[in-house]
Protein backbone atom coordinates (compact mmCIF):
# COMPACT_ATOMS: atom_id res chain seq x y z
CA UNK A 1 0.00 0.00 0.00
CA UNK A 2 1.31 3.71 -0.56
CA UNK A 3 1.79 5.94 1.49
CA UNK A 4 -0.30 9.35 0.81
CA UNK A 5 0.43 12.99 1.60
CA UNK A 6 -2.62 15.08 2.61
CA UNK A 7 -2.61 18.89 0.76
CA UNK A 8 -4.83 21.52 2.21
CA UNK A 9 -5.40 25.21 1.65
CA UNK A 10 -8.14 27.12 3.09
CA UNK A 11 -10.22 30.13 2.43
CA UNK A 12 -11.55 31.59 5.05
CA UNK A 13 -14.63 34.52 5.05
CA UNK A 14 -14.55 36.55 7.99
CA UNK A 15 -17.32 39.26 8.51
CA UNK A 16 -15.48 43.05 9.38
CA UNK A 17 -17.04 44.15 12.56
CA UNK A 18 -18.24 47.78 11.25
CA UNK A 19 -21.09 49.70 11.82
CA UNK A 20 -22.13 49.84 8.33
CA UNK A 21 -21.81 47.82 4.97
CA UNK A 22 -19.56 47.62 2.84
CA UNK A 23 -20.90 49.62 0.04
CA UNK A 24 -24.06 51.22 1.71
CA UNK A 25 -25.23 53.08 5.01
CA UNK A 26 -27.61 49.88 5.86
CA UNK A 27 -26.54 48.97 9.51
CA UNK A 28 -25.07 45.35 9.39
CA UNK A 29 -26.00 43.99 12.95
CA UNK A 30 -27.26 40.26 13.39
CA UNK A 31 -30.81 39.47 14.16
CA UNK A 32 -33.02 42.00 13.41
CA UNK A 33 -36.40 41.72 11.14
CA UNK A 34 -35.80 40.12 7.73
CA UNK A 35 -35.23 43.08 4.87
CA UNK A 36 -35.06 45.96 7.52
CA UNK A 37 -31.25 46.76 7.09
CA UNK A 38 -31.52 46.23 2.79
CA UNK A 39 -31.62 49.62 1.44
CA UNK A 40 -31.85 51.07 -2.15
CA UNK A 41 -28.20 50.02 -2.71
CA UNK A 42 -28.04 46.69 -1.02
CA UNK A 43 -31.20 45.43 -3.25
CA UNK A 44 -29.75 46.54 -5.77
CA UNK A 45 -32.10 49.37 -7.30
CA UNK A 46 -31.16 50.63 -10.34
CA UNK A 47 -29.57 53.48 -10.41
CA UNK A 48 -27.71 53.14 -7.16
CA UNK A 49 -24.19 53.17 -6.75
CA UNK A 50 -21.49 51.80 -4.40
CA UNK A 51 -19.30 54.07 -1.68
CA UNK A 52 -16.75 51.84 -0.02
CA UNK A 53 -16.79 52.51 3.62
CA UNK A 54 -13.45 53.26 5.03
CA UNK A 55 -14.13 50.64 8.23
CA UNK A 56 -14.06 47.89 6.31
CA UNK A 57 -10.72 48.98 4.58
CA UNK A 58 -9.45 49.72 8.10
CA UNK A 59 -10.08 46.14 8.84
CA UNK A 60 -8.35 44.98 5.88
CA UNK A 61 -5.05 47.10 7.14
CA UNK A 62 -5.26 45.87 10.56
CA UNK A 63 -4.90 42.26 8.92
CA UNK A 64 -2.35 42.27 6.67
CA UNK A 65 -0.01 44.65 9.27
CA UNK A 66 -0.92 41.55 11.94
CA UNK A 67 0.36 38.73 9.59
CA UNK A 68 3.28 41.03 7.94
CA UNK A 69 1.82 41.19 4.42
CA UNK A 70 2.40 43.57 1.52
CA UNK A 71 -0.69 46.06 1.53
CA UNK A 72 -1.35 46.97 -1.85
CA UNK A 73 -1.26 51.27 -2.55
CA UNK A 74 -3.67 49.99 -5.18
CA UNK A 75 -6.11 47.77 -5.39
CA UNK A 76 -8.97 47.29 -7.96
CA UNK A 77 -12.97 45.95 -7.52
CA UNK A 78 -14.58 43.29 -9.72
CA UNK A 79 -17.45 41.78 -10.75
CA UNK A 80 -18.16 38.33 -9.82
CA UNK A 81 -20.78 37.52 -12.27
CA UNK A 82 -23.22 34.65 -11.45
CA UNK A 83 -27.14 34.02 -10.48
CA UNK A 84 -28.57 33.43 -7.32
CA UNK A 85 -31.56 34.48 -5.08
CA UNK A 86 -30.15 36.30 -2.67
CA UNK A 87 -28.13 37.91 -4.88
CA UNK A 88 -29.64 41.10 -5.90
CA UNK A 89 -27.21 42.73 -8.54
CA UNK A 90 -26.75 39.21 -10.45
CA UNK A 91 -22.91 39.86 -9.36
CA UNK A 92 -20.97 40.02 -6.23
CA UNK A 93 -18.75 42.77 -5.62
CA UNK A 94 -15.16 41.13 -4.74
CA UNK A 95 -11.11 42.24 -6.09
CA UNK A 96 -9.42 39.41 -8.33
CA UNK A 97 -6.17 40.33 -9.95
CA UNK A 98 -5.29 43.26 -7.32
CA UNK A 99 -6.49 42.45 -3.75
CA UNK A 100 -5.77 44.64 -1.17
CA UNK A 101 -3.77 42.24 1.07
CA UNK A 102 -1.04 40.33 -0.69
CA UNK A 103 0.82 37.36 0.80
CA UNK A 104 1.71 37.44 4.49
CA UNK A 105 1.97 34.39 7.47
CA UNK A 106 0.28 33.04 9.93
CA UNK A 107 2.08 30.95 13.27
CA UNK A 108 0.25 27.68 13.70
CA UNK A 109 0.73 25.55 16.80
CA UNK A 110 0.57 21.79 17.45
CA UNK A 111 0.88 20.66 21.01
CA UNK A 112 4.78 21.83 21.27
CA UNK A 113 5.60 22.35 17.73
CA UNK A 114 5.21 25.37 16.24
CA UNK A 115 5.15 25.98 12.60
CA UNK A 116 4.35 29.21 9.91
CA UNK A 117 1.45 29.14 7.13
CA UNK A 118 1.92 31.17 4.39
CA UNK A 119 -1.01 32.98 3.44
CA UNK A 120 -1.50 34.14 -0.86
CA UNK A 121 -3.91 37.02 -0.01
CA UNK A 122 -6.63 38.77 1.65
CA UNK A 123 -9.72 40.59 -0.14
CA UNK A 124 -12.60 42.76 0.35
CA UNK A 125 -15.97 41.93 -0.97
CA UNK A 126 -19.33 41.71 0.06
CA UNK A 127 -21.67 39.29 1.29
CA UNK A 128 -24.81 37.50 -0.31
CA UNK A 129 -28.31 37.94 1.48
CA UNK A 130 -29.18 34.49 3.35
CA UNK A 131 -32.22 31.86 1.53
CA UNK A 132 -34.59 30.38 4.00
CA UNK A 133 -36.19 27.47 2.84
CA UNK A 134 -38.44 27.19 5.92
CA UNK A 135 -39.47 29.74 9.26
CA UNK A 136 -41.42 29.31 11.85
CA UNK A 137 -45.06 30.61 11.44
CA UNK A 138 -44.53 31.44 8.21
CA UNK A 139 -45.35 29.56 4.91
CA UNK A 140 -44.13 30.46 1.94
CA UNK A 141 -46.01 27.92 -0.17
CA UNK A 142 -43.02 25.46 -1.59
CA UNK A 143 -40.77 28.44 -2.01
CA UNK A 144 -37.95 30.41 -0.62
CA UNK A 145 -37.53 33.64 1.21
CA UNK A 146 -35.20 35.69 0.72
CA UNK A 147 -33.63 38.21 3.45
CA UNK A 148 -31.45 40.50 1.84
CA UNK A 149 -30.66 42.22 5.32
CA UNK A 150 -27.11 40.41 4.93
CA UNK A 151 -26.34 41.60 1.64
CA UNK A 152 -23.75 43.83 1.47
CA UNK A 153 -21.84 42.98 4.96
CA UNK A 154 -18.20 43.61 4.73
CA UNK A 155 -16.33 40.51 4.55
CA UNK A 156 -12.49 39.56 4.19
CA UNK A 157 -11.60 36.48 2.34
CA UNK A 158 -8.32 35.05 3.67
CA UNK A 159 -6.75 32.86 1.41
CA UNK A 160 -3.67 30.25 2.34
CA UNK A 161 -1.46 28.63 0.20
CA UNK A 162 -1.80 25.06 -0.04
CA UNK A 163 0.53 24.55 3.19
CA UNK A 164 -1.03 22.50 5.68
CA UNK A 165 -0.74 18.43 5.87
CA UNK A 166 -3.45 17.28 8.11
CA UNK A 167 -6.62 18.20 9.49
CA UNK A 168 -5.00 18.77 12.88
CA UNK A 169 -2.59 21.49 11.25
CA UNK A 170 -6.59 23.08 9.14
CA UNK A 171 -7.87 23.19 12.60
CA UNK A 172 -4.73 24.62 13.87
CA UNK A 173 -4.62 27.05 11.65
CA UNK A 174 -8.31 27.90 11.37
CA UNK A 175 -8.10 28.64 15.28
CA UNK A 176 -4.98 30.67 15.47
CA UNK A 177 -6.73 32.59 12.58
CA UNK A 178 -10.30 33.11 14.49
CA UNK A 179 -7.82 33.86 17.65
CA UNK A 180 -6.01 36.88 15.59
CA UNK A 181 -9.10 38.43 13.75
CA UNK A 182 -10.61 38.94 17.18
CA UNK A 183 -7.70 39.52 19.13
CA UNK A 184 -7.09 42.70 16.72
CA UNK A 185 -10.87 43.16 16.98
CA UNK A 186 -12.16 43.27 12.91
CA UNK A 187 -14.30 40.29 13.20
CA UNK A 188 -16.04 38.95 16.37
CA UNK A 189 -15.52 35.38 14.82
CA UNK A 190 -18.98 34.19 16.09
CA UNK A 191 -19.23 31.25 14.34
CA UNK A 192 -22.70 30.31 14.52
CA UNK A 193 -23.79 33.45 13.11
CA UNK A 194 -21.67 32.60 9.92
CA UNK A 195 -19.09 35.56 11.01
CA UNK A 196 -16.27 33.11 10.41
CA UNK A 197 -16.91 30.61 7.78
CA UNK A 198 -14.18 27.82 6.81
CA UNK A 199 -13.54 26.16 3.16
CA UNK A 200 -11.01 23.71 2.90
CA UNK A 201 -9.46 22.53 -0.25
CA UNK A 202 -8.61 19.42 0.46
CA UNK A 203 -6.16 16.87 -2.51
CA UNK A 204 -4.14 13.97 -1.65
CA UNK A 205 -1.18 12.66 -3.50
CA UNK A 206 1.18 9.48 -3.18
CA UNK A 207 4.58 10.54 -0.66
CA UNK A 208 7.40 12.37 -3.15
CA UNK A 209 5.12 13.39 -5.91
CA UNK A 210 6.15 16.93 -6.94
CA UNK A 211 2.53 17.49 -8.64
CA UNK A 212 -0.79 18.63 -6.26
CA UNK A 213 -3.79 15.99 -6.80
CA UNK A 214 -7.19 17.15 -7.68
CA UNK A 215 -8.53 19.03 -5.23
CA UNK A 216 -12.06 18.77 -3.86
CA UNK A 217 -13.57 22.11 -1.71
CA UNK A 218 -15.51 21.35 1.39
CA UNK A 219 -18.01 24.79 2.00
CA UNK A 220 -19.35 26.16 4.56
CA UNK A 221 -17.17 24.42 7.91
CA UNK A 222 -18.89 26.62 10.31
CA UNK A 223 -17.18 24.92 13.42
CA UNK A 224 -13.62 23.65 14.36
CA UNK A 225 -14.87 20.16 14.84
CA UNK A 226 -17.10 19.76 11.60
CA UNK A 227 -13.91 20.95 10.13
CA UNK A 228 -11.70 18.11 11.58
CA UNK A 229 -14.34 15.59 10.87
CA UNK A 230 -15.38 17.13 7.03
CA UNK A 231 -11.35 16.37 6.00
CA UNK A 232 -11.07 13.33 8.12
CA UNK A 233 -13.47 12.15 5.96
CA UNK A 234 -12.74 13.43 2.73
CA UNK A 235 -8.93 12.10 3.00
CA UNK A 236 -10.50 8.22 3.88
CA UNK A 237 -12.49 9.01 0.56
CA UNK A 238 -10.09 10.31 -2.15
CA UNK A 239 -7.41 8.14 -1.03
CA UNK A 240 -9.72 4.84 -1.02
CA UNK A 241 -11.04 6.18 -3.98
CA UNK A 242 -7.80 6.40 -5.42
CA UNK A 243 -6.52 2.77 -4.46
CA UNK A 244 -9.91 1.23 -6.06
CA UNK A 245 -8.23 2.53 -9.03
CA UNK A 246 -10.74 5.40 -9.49
CA UNK A 247 -9.74 9.26 -9.93
CA UNK A 248 -10.83 12.61 -8.05
CA UNK A 249 -12.97 14.85 -9.81
CA UNK A 250 -12.96 18.28 -8.77
CA UNK A 251 -15.61 19.40 -6.94
CA UNK A 252 -17.35 21.50 -4.39
CA UNK A 253 -18.52 19.12 -1.84
CA UNK A 254 -20.94 19.86 1.39
CA UNK A 255 -19.87 18.27 4.85
CA UNK A 256 -23.36 16.63 6.51
CA UNK A 257 -22.80 16.32 10.22
CA UNK A 258 -25.57 13.81 10.86
CA UNK A 259 -23.63 10.97 8.72
CA UNK A 260 -20.46 12.69 9.24
CA UNK A 261 -19.92 12.25 5.24
CA UNK A 262 -19.37 14.54 2.24
CA UNK A 263 -20.87 14.92 -0.80
CA UNK A 264 -20.83 16.20 -3.80
CA UNK A 265 -23.16 19.71 -4.53
CA UNK A 266 -25.01 19.22 -7.71
CA UNK A 267 -22.75 19.70 -10.53
CA UNK A 268 -22.85 23.02 -12.07
CA UNK A 269 -20.32 22.92 -15.05
CA UNK A 270 -20.30 26.53 -15.54
CA UNK A 271 -19.92 27.72 -12.27
CA UNK A 272 -16.80 28.69 -12.05
CA UNK A 273 -16.61 30.69 -14.96
CA UNK A 274 -17.33 33.98 -12.55
CA UNK A 275 -16.23 36.70 -15.84
CA UNK A 276 -14.93 39.06 -13.53
CA UNK A 277 -13.93 42.39 -14.76
CA UNK A 278 -13.49 45.63 -13.08
CA UNK A 279 -16.17 47.09 -11.90
CA UNK A 280 -16.96 50.39 -12.89
CA UNK A 281 -18.99 51.66 -10.21
CA UNK A 282 -16.01 51.65 -8.14
CA UNK A 283 -12.64 53.76 -8.53
CA UNK A 284 -8.98 52.28 -7.55
CA UNK A 285 -8.57 51.76 -3.82
CA UNK A 286 -5.31 53.94 -3.14
CA UNK A 287 -3.71 53.43 0.32
CA UNK A 288 -0.90 55.52 1.13
CA UNK A 289 2.00 55.14 3.61
CA UNK A 290 0.54 57.07 6.16
CA UNK A 291 -3.04 55.45 6.83
CA UNK A 292 -1.16 52.71 6.86
CA UNK A 293 0.94 54.38 9.91
CA UNK A 294 -1.80 56.01 11.43
CA UNK A 295 -3.79 52.10 11.21
CA UNK A 296 -0.96 50.29 12.87
CA UNK A 297 -0.04 52.94 15.88
CA UNK A 298 -3.83 52.17 16.65
CA UNK A 299 -3.24 48.24 16.79
CA UNK A 300 -3.08 46.34 20.34
CA UNK A 301 -0.07 44.46 20.94
CA UNK A 302 -0.29 41.38 18.33
CA UNK A 303 -0.49 38.38 20.27
CA UNK A 304 3.04 36.27 19.49
CA UNK A 305 4.37 39.58 20.82
CA UNK A 306 2.07 39.51 24.05
CA UNK A 307 3.20 36.33 24.93
CA UNK A 308 6.33 36.96 24.57
CA UNK A 309 6.23 39.83 26.83
CA UNK A 310 4.14 37.94 29.27
CA UNK A 311 7.09 34.88 29.17
CA UNK A 312 9.61 37.58 29.98
CA UNK A 313 8.37 40.01 32.58
CA UNK A 314 6.23 37.77 34.40
CA UNK A 315 8.49 34.41 34.52
CA UNK A 316 6.14 32.31 33.22
CA UNK A 317 6.47 29.24 31.34
CA UNK A 318 5.82 29.22 27.37
CA UNK A 319 2.98 27.22 27.88
CA UNK A 320 1.21 29.29 30.60
CA UNK A 321 2.14 32.46 28.48
CA UNK A 322 0.37 31.19 25.35
CA UNK A 323 -2.85 30.34 27.23
CA UNK A 324 -2.98 33.43 28.60
CA UNK A 325 -2.93 34.89 25.57
CA UNK A 326 -5.39 33.02 23.56
CA UNK A 327 -7.47 36.35 23.67
CA UNK A 328 -7.03 40.09 24.39
CA UNK A 329 -9.26 40.12 26.66
CA UNK A 330 -7.97 37.09 28.35
CA UNK A 331 -4.19 38.75 28.37
CA UNK A 332 -5.76 42.18 29.33
CA UNK A 333 -7.37 40.67 32.64
CA UNK A 334 -4.30 38.63 33.73
CA UNK A 335 -2.28 41.95 33.23
CA UNK A 336 -5.02 43.55 34.94
CA UNK A 337 -5.13 41.06 37.91
CA UNK A 338 -1.37 40.63 38.63
CA UNK A 339 -1.20 45.08 38.58
CA UNK A 340 -3.81 44.47 41.75
CA UNK A 341 -1.66 41.67 43.25
CA UNK A 342 1.64 42.82 42.56
CA UNK A 343 4.39 41.33 40.42
CA UNK A 344 5.50 38.70 42.77
CA UNK A 345 1.90 37.57 42.58
CA UNK A 346 2.47 36.86 38.82
CA UNK A 347 2.53 33.29 39.20
CA UNK A 348 0.09 32.44 41.32
CA UNK A 349 -2.44 35.16 38.91
CA UNK A 350 -1.67 32.71 36.27
CA UNK A 351 -2.59 29.73 38.05
CA UNK A 352 -5.60 31.08 39.32
CA UNK A 353 -6.68 32.74 35.90
CA UNK A 354 -5.77 29.32 33.38
CA UNK A 355 -7.39 27.00 36.61
CA UNK A 356 -10.16 28.30 39.22
CA UNK A 357 -11.50 31.00 37.16
CA UNK A 358 -11.44 29.49 33.41
CA UNK A 359 -13.15 26.41 34.78
CA UNK A 360 -16.10 28.28 36.45
CA UNK A 361 -16.45 30.24 33.19
CA UNK A 362 -16.24 27.09 31.38
CA UNK A 363 -18.89 25.37 33.75
CA UNK A 364 -21.52 28.43 33.48
CA UNK A 365 -20.22 29.09 29.48
CA UNK A 366 -19.38 32.54 30.18
CA UNK A 367 -16.39 34.93 28.37
CA UNK A 368 -14.27 36.38 30.24
CA UNK A 369 -15.97 39.79 29.80
CA UNK A 370 -18.68 38.57 31.83
CA UNK A 371 -16.69 37.18 34.66
CA UNK A 372 -18.56 38.15 38.19
CA UNK A 373 -15.33 38.40 39.44
CA UNK A 374 -12.88 41.57 38.21
CA UNK A 375 -9.64 41.35 37.20
CA UNK A 376 -8.95 43.73 40.73
CA UNK A 377 -10.82 41.53 42.90
CA UNK A 378 -8.87 38.80 41.97
CA UNK A 379 -5.35 40.44 41.95
CA UNK A 380 -6.53 41.69 45.51
CA UNK A 381 -7.36 38.46 46.86
CA UNK A 382 -4.16 36.73 45.77
CA UNK A 383 -2.06 39.43 47.48
CA UNK A 384 -3.89 38.44 50.46
CA UNK A 385 -2.48 35.16 50.35
CA UNK A 386 0.93 36.22 49.22
CA UNK A 387 0.93 38.50 52.82
CA UNK A 388 -0.55 35.23 54.89
CA UNK A 389 -3.85 36.76 55.57
CA UNK A 390 -5.30 33.58 53.98
CA UNK A 391 -4.12 29.93 52.72
CA UNK A 392 -4.99 28.61 49.59
CA UNK A 393 -7.48 26.62 50.48
CA UNK A 394 -9.68 29.63 52.55
CA UNK A 395 -8.91 31.75 49.25
CA UNK A 396 -10.70 29.28 47.13
CA UNK A 397 -14.30 30.34 49.52
CA UNK A 398 -13.32 33.99 49.26
CA UNK A 399 -13.02 33.66 45.41
CA UNK A 400 -17.10 31.69 45.46
CA UNK A 401 -17.74 34.41 47.35
CA UNK A 402 -16.30 36.96 44.93
CA UNK A 403 -18.12 34.81 42.50
CA UNK A 404 -21.58 35.22 44.50
CA UNK A 405 -21.04 38.74 44.47
CA UNK A 406 -21.38 38.47 48.49
CA UNK A 407 -18.83 41.70 48.45
CA UNK A 408 -16.60 43.67 46.68
CA UNK A 409 -13.26 42.99 47.36
CA UNK A 410 -10.88 40.04 48.72
CA UNK A 411 -10.67 42.25 52.00
CA UNK A 412 -14.58 42.83 52.56
CA UNK A 413 -15.07 39.10 52.59
CA UNK A 414 -12.18 38.41 54.62
CA UNK A 415 -13.41 40.43 57.38
CA UNK A 416 -17.39 39.88 57.04
CA UNK A 417 -16.99 35.97 56.99
CA UNK A 418 -14.15 36.02 59.73
CA UNK A 419 -11.49 34.54 57.05
CA UNK A 420 -8.46 35.36 58.48
CA UNK A 421 -5.63 32.82 58.95
CA UNK A 422 -4.74 32.47 62.43
CA UNK A 423 -0.99 33.33 62.88
CA UNK A 424 -1.37 33.73 66.44
CA UNK A 425 0.97 31.06 67.25
CA UNK A 426 -0.50 30.75 71.07
CA UNK A 427 -4.07 30.76 69.81
CA UNK A 428 -3.05 27.97 67.83
CA UNK A 429 -1.39 25.97 70.47
CA UNK A 430 -4.20 26.16 72.98
CA UNK A 431 -6.61 24.98 70.07
CA UNK A 432 -4.24 22.03 69.19
CA UNK A 433 -3.74 21.35 72.73
CA UNK A 434 -7.55 20.89 72.61
CA UNK A 435 -7.06 18.50 69.71
CA UNK A 436 -5.26 16.46 71.58
CA UNK A 437 -6.58 16.17 74.54
CA UNK A 438 -10.37 14.86 72.80
CA UNK A 439 -8.89 12.89 70.20
CA UNK A 440 -6.63 10.43 73.22
CA UNK A 441 -6.58 7.62 70.90
CA UNK A 442 -5.28 8.86 67.67
CA UNK A 443 -2.66 10.30 69.64
CA UNK A 444 -2.31 7.14 70.88
CA UNK A 445 -1.85 5.12 67.76
CA UNK A 446 0.62 7.56 66.68
CA UNK A 447 2.97 6.91 69.21
CA UNK A 448 2.62 2.81 68.54
CA UNK A 449 4.01 4.49 65.24
CA UNK A 450 1.22 4.75 62.56
CA UNK A 451 1.95 8.06 60.89
CA UNK A 452 -1.72 7.72 59.37
CA UNK A 453 -2.81 9.18 63.03
CA UNK A 454 -0.44 11.91 62.66
CA UNK A 455 -2.57 13.08 59.32
CA UNK A 456 -5.83 12.44 61.05
CA UNK A 457 -4.66 14.73 63.90
CA UNK A 458 -4.09 17.29 61.21
CA UNK A 459 -7.28 16.59 59.72
CA UNK A 460 -9.11 17.78 63.47
CA UNK A 461 -7.17 20.36 63.95
CA UNK A 462 -7.86 22.40 60.31
CA UNK A 463 -11.47 21.25 61.27
CA UNK A 464 -11.26 23.03 64.88
CA UNK A 465 -9.79 26.22 63.02
CA UNK A 466 -12.12 25.88 60.37
CA UNK A 467 -9.89 25.85 57.87
CA UNK A 468 -8.53 29.25 58.78
CA UNK A 469 -4.70 28.09 60.07
CA UNK A 470 -1.64 27.62 58.15
CA UNK A 471 -1.27 23.94 57.45
CA UNK A 472 2.83 24.18 57.76
CA UNK A 473 2.12 25.55 61.04
CA UNK A 474 -0.46 23.31 62.09
CA UNK A 475 1.97 20.78 60.97
CA UNK A 476 5.12 21.84 62.76
CA UNK A 477 3.11 22.09 66.14
CA UNK A 478 1.77 19.16 65.96
CA UNK A 479 4.96 17.44 65.73
CA UNK A 480 6.38 19.82 68.70
CA UNK A 481 3.47 18.78 70.97
CA UNK A 482 3.76 14.86 70.13
CA UNK A 483 7.38 15.22 70.10
CA UNK B 1 -9.55 35.54 -33.39
CA UNK B 2 -13.23 34.36 -34.17
CA UNK B 3 -16.13 32.97 -31.76
CA UNK B 4 -17.53 30.05 -32.44
CA UNK B 5 -21.87 30.01 -32.57
CA UNK B 6 -21.55 27.58 -29.40
CA UNK B 7 -19.46 30.47 -27.57
CA UNK B 8 -22.33 32.46 -28.75
CA UNK B 9 -24.76 30.20 -26.83
CA UNK B 10 -22.58 29.57 -23.90
CA UNK B 11 -22.07 33.10 -22.88
CA UNK B 12 -26.09 33.97 -23.85
CA UNK B 13 -26.75 31.03 -20.88
CA UNK B 14 -24.25 32.67 -18.29
CA UNK B 15 -26.21 35.82 -18.72
CA UNK B 16 -29.52 34.13 -18.72
CA UNK B 17 -30.28 35.33 -21.92
CA UNK B 18 -32.85 33.58 -24.00
CA UNK B 19 -32.15 33.59 -27.56
CA UNK B 20 -33.18 32.06 -31.01
CA UNK B 21 -31.13 30.57 -33.48
CA UNK B 22 -31.38 33.41 -35.84
CA UNK B 23 -30.46 35.69 -33.14
CA UNK B 24 -27.37 33.99 -32.33
CA UNK B 25 -26.43 34.25 -35.83
CA UNK B 26 -26.80 37.67 -36.24
CA UNK B 27 -25.18 38.13 -32.66
CA UNK B 28 -22.33 36.10 -33.71
CA UNK B 29 -21.44 38.36 -36.89
CA UNK B 30 -22.28 41.50 -34.61
CA UNK B 31 -19.31 39.95 -31.92
CA UNK B 32 -16.91 39.46 -34.80
CA UNK B 33 -17.07 42.91 -35.85
CA UNK B 34 -16.42 43.71 -32.32
CA UNK B 35 -13.48 40.99 -32.23
CA UNK B 36 -11.90 42.58 -35.30
CA UNK B 37 -11.64 46.32 -34.05
CA UNK B 38 -9.97 44.83 -30.96
CA UNK B 39 -7.67 42.86 -33.35
CA UNK B 40 -6.99 45.97 -34.50
CA UNK B 41 -6.18 47.78 -31.00
CA UNK B 42 -4.12 44.89 -30.18
CA UNK B 43 -1.30 46.00 -32.99
CA UNK B 44 -1.08 48.75 -30.39
CA UNK B 45 2.46 48.61 -28.43
CA UNK B 46 1.57 48.60 -24.71
CA UNK B 47 4.52 47.35 -23.38
CA UNK B 48 4.99 49.30 -20.29
CA UNK B 49 2.07 50.78 -19.82
CA UNK B 50 0.29 49.64 -16.68
CA UNK B 51 -3.17 48.59 -17.42
CA UNK B 52 -6.73 51.19 -16.45
CA UNK B 53 -8.58 49.16 -14.06
CA UNK B 54 -11.25 52.63 -14.68
CA UNK B 55 -11.81 54.98 -17.13
CA UNK B 56 -11.35 58.31 -14.78
CA UNK B 57 -7.74 58.54 -13.55
CA UNK B 58 -9.19 59.08 -10.18
CA UNK B 59 -9.33 57.53 -6.77
CA UNK B 60 -12.40 55.60 -4.84
CA UNK B 61 -13.87 58.12 -2.84
CA UNK B 62 -14.66 56.35 1.17
CA UNK B 63 -17.55 56.60 3.34
CA UNK B 64 -17.25 56.62 6.93
CA UNK B 65 -18.24 53.63 8.74
CA UNK B 66 -21.60 55.06 9.97
CA UNK B 67 -25.12 53.81 9.76
CA UNK B 68 -27.46 56.35 7.95
CA UNK B 69 -30.37 54.26 7.23
CA UNK B 70 -31.60 51.24 8.42
CA UNK B 71 -34.28 49.45 10.51
CA UNK B 72 -36.79 50.82 8.96
CA UNK B 73 -40.06 48.88 7.92
CA UNK B 74 -41.77 51.33 6.06
CA UNK B 75 -38.85 51.92 3.46
CA UNK B 76 -39.26 47.53 3.39
CA UNK B 77 -42.89 48.01 3.05
CA UNK B 78 -42.27 50.56 -0.04
CA UNK B 79 -39.58 48.18 -2.12
CA UNK B 80 -41.98 44.97 -1.31
CA UNK B 81 -44.58 46.59 -2.93
CA UNK B 82 -43.41 46.28 -6.24
CA UNK B 83 -42.33 42.71 -5.22
CA UNK B 84 -44.19 39.59 -6.61
CA UNK B 85 -44.44 37.80 -3.74
CA UNK B 86 -43.43 38.15 0.17
CA UNK B 87 -43.98 36.61 3.10
CA UNK B 88 -43.30 37.52 6.66
CA UNK B 89 -41.13 40.26 5.49
CA UNK B 90 -38.99 38.09 2.73
CA UNK B 91 -39.15 38.16 -0.79
CA UNK B 92 -40.43 34.81 -1.92
CA UNK B 93 -38.49 33.23 -5.01
CA UNK B 94 -39.06 29.87 -6.73
CA UNK B 95 -37.80 27.18 -4.56
CA UNK B 96 -33.97 27.33 -4.50
CA UNK B 97 -32.35 23.92 -3.55
CA UNK B 98 -28.74 23.13 -3.37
Amino acid sequence: MKAWEVVIGIETHAQLSTQAKIFSGSATAFGAAPNVQANAVDIALPGVLPVLNKGAVECAIKFGLAVGAKIAPRSVFARKNYFYPDLPKGYQISQYELPVVLGGQLAISLGETERTVNLTRAHLEEDAGKSLHECPGANFHGRTGIDLNRAGTPLLEIVTEPDMRSSAEAVAYARALHALVRWIGICDGNMQEGSFRCDANVSVRPVGQAEFGTRREIKNLNSFRFMQQAIDYEVQWQIATLEDGGSIEQATVLFDPQSGETRAMRSKEDAHDYRYFPDPDLLPLLIDRQWVDETAARMPELPAARRDRLAAEYGLSAYDARLLTASLELATYYEAAVAAAGKSGAKACANWVMVDLTARLNKEDREIGQSPVSAEQLGGMIARIADGTISTNIARKVFDALWNREGDSADEIITSHGLQQITDSSELEALIEEVLATNATMVAEFRTGKEKAFNALVGQAMKATRGKANPQQVNALLRKKLG
Amino acid sequence: MSLTIDQVHRVAHLARIEISDSEADRTLGQLNEIFALIEEMQAVDTQGVEPMAHAQDVAQRLRADRVTESGQTDQRTAFQSVAPETEAGLYLVPRVIE
